[in-house]
């Protein structure tokens, strides 16, 4: 009898677990709106790009053309296919004092993986993961990139 | 030639008699022959491609995408842009096949679905056959399918093939009992295996209503074996994409593969036109016993409607199970055939036929 009773119990048990499986289906079906799929060139002038997205390296400058990265060369070490390269020189700000700056901060994209390390170990915050990813180009020579604009200095107040 | 919605009769009648007036009577069978065989051949090939899109939209649908969106608007035309492809493309045949069995093999598994299709009322007065027999002509001409199957698999002389020609061999051998051991309960209740009386049987109320749980219990049991039958769902280990690179049609291409896809939609469309005709009332509308304007408004949707309806809805359950369930082992497979739902099916038949004898229904 109890042999019975556990054959009826694994009957209605397992219709059930089939049941719960099929509402979660259910509400992914009836849910549309929710769908992850993209129509992206269609959609291209409304695509909004997710916060976490990796699309490539850039370095933020405000108003005045300035930065906040100041040659330290740590993301240079950090990365780990060589991707970045950095060209410092020397300045002599108003107290006569000799003080290390950028002169370029080169950013090959074309070998770079989006590994994130070089962000991550950046003491400033002055390169950031940027949105686009739209990165064809038909040179390879144009995928190396200068990341400070020309002209640009480094912000006031950022310590050494 | 009067062309009435909801009674097919009198213009399939009218017909029969506009060619006899024009040509003897041998040749009035042939032309009718051939005419009943163009519209099957022209509904089958246009309804599997709608079902293969349909199927790609559903399942896209349950797993959060679009589906096909490129092709037409919707993508509706993507399915056509599939059936030329796979026109287009070359016919390999592996060097040591046997070539006859190889060839014969689609035809044998397309002609069981075109046989089975044969019997289905669609509307009143529009069913090609109406045998005395009908279910049980359903339930012997859809495993001669299993034929074509287990041929395919070891003509093609590839070990996934027969593998998967053996697995489905076995299964549908075993569901077969399952499929027509829950329509055997439907039988004893409406006494008559000839559908168009089946169809009549149900004028004031499904059958799934009317026949109380049993009748519940033998729709759910059909549809998991029917599922299991057309190879679908979580039962399509014959043809497993992850283990047997394609099962028994590993080896075909082009239109020869396309049959085989066809045939396999166009099976779905059988099981659940049978579970339709048996359980869900076939072409009669949605009756309730004393809502009369109710039941007029319901009279007024033409038969035909109703059929196809009450096919997509079932047919959207059983792309409901596919893309829910995970595969199932070929031992969890025939468990839950001999163990599960065969001994439940015998309970059944009794409990129907209890019914049937206390003259408890409706």
């Amino acid at each position: 009898m109890n042999a019975l009773f556990q054959y009826i119990s694994t009957v209605f048990k397992g219709v059930w677990t089939l049941l719960v499986g099929m509402r979660v289906t259910a509400k992914y079906f009836f849910t549309p709106w929710n769908h992850v799929t993209q129509q992206y060139p269609e959609n291209r002038d409304t695509l909004v790009m997710f916060d976490r997205f990796r699309g490539e390296v850039i370095m933020p400058h405000n108003g005045n053309n300035e930065h906040l990265c100041t040659g330290c060369g740590i993301c240079e070490l950090n990365c780990p296919n060589g991707s970045i390269e950095i060209i410092s020189k020397m300045e002599v700000n108003e107290e006569g004092k000799k003080k290390r700056a950028i002169d370029k901060h080169i950013y090959h994209l074309g070998m770079c993986t989006l590994c994130n390390l070089c962000i991550k170990a950046c003491p400033e915050g002055a390169i950031i993961m940027g949105q686009e990813f739209e990165h064809a180009v038909w040179d390879r020579s144009l995928l190396t990139k200068v990341l400070n604009k020309p002209g640009s200095i480094i912000a006031q107040g950022v310590k050494e | 030639m009067g062309f009435n919605i909801y009674d097919f009769t009198e213009m399939t009648h009218n017909m029969h008699l506009w060619f006899l007036e024009r040509m003897s009577p041998t040749a009035t069978t042939i032309v009718e022959w051939t005419v009943i065989g163009v519209c099957y051949l022209l509904f089958i090939a246009l309804f599997g491609l709608f079902l293969v899109y349909a199927e790609r939209k559903v399942c896209a649908a349950f797993q959060q995408r679009m589906g096909p969106m490129r092709v037409g608007p919707w993508g509706l035309l993507q399915t056509i842009a599939d059936f030329i492809k796979l026109l287009m493309k070359e016919l390999i045949m592996p060097k040591s096949a046997d070539k006859f069995l190889y060839n014969l093999a689609p035809f044998i598994t397309m002609i069981a679905t075109f046989m089975a299709i044969a019997v289905l009322p669609f509307a009143k007065g529009l069913q090609a056959l109406d045998f005395d027999i009908g279910v049980f002509y359903v339930t012997a001409v859809s495993s001669i399918g299993v034929i074509g199957i287990l041929i395919a698999g070891w003509s093609s002389n590839n070990k996934y093939s027969l593998i998967g020609a053996m697995r489905s061999g076995a299964q549908i051998l075993s569901y077969e009992l399952s499929v027509s051991l829950s329509l055997v309960t439907m039988i004893i209740f409406a006494g008559s295996m000839q559908l168009s009386v089946i169809v009549e049987g149900q004028r004031d109320g499904w059958f799934l209503f009317k026949g109380h749980i049993p009748a519940l219990i033998a729709f759910v049991i059909f549809l998991i074996a029917g599922t299991a039958e057309t190879n679908r769902g979580p039962f399509d280990l014959a043809e497993a994409e992850s283990e047997l690179t394609g099962g028994f049609h590993t080896e075909y291409s082009g239109i020869k593969f396309a049959f085989f896809f066809l045939a396999e939609y166009i099976n779905m469309f059988i099981v659940a036109a049978m579970a339709t005709t048996v359980f869900l009332g076939g072409w009669m509308p949605l009756h309730f016993g004393s809502f009369e304007s109710f039941n007029h408004i319901m009279d007024f949707i033409p038969p035909l409607v109703w059929f196809f309806m009450k096919v997509g809805g079932v047919i959207f359950l059983i792309m409901w199970f596919k893309w829910t369930f995970p595969r199932l082992r070929v031992d969890q497979i025939l468990t839950l055939e001999w163990k599960y739902l065969l001994p439940i099916n015998l309970v059944n038949i009794l409990l129907m036929s209890l019914i049937v004898l206390t003259k408890f229904h409706l």
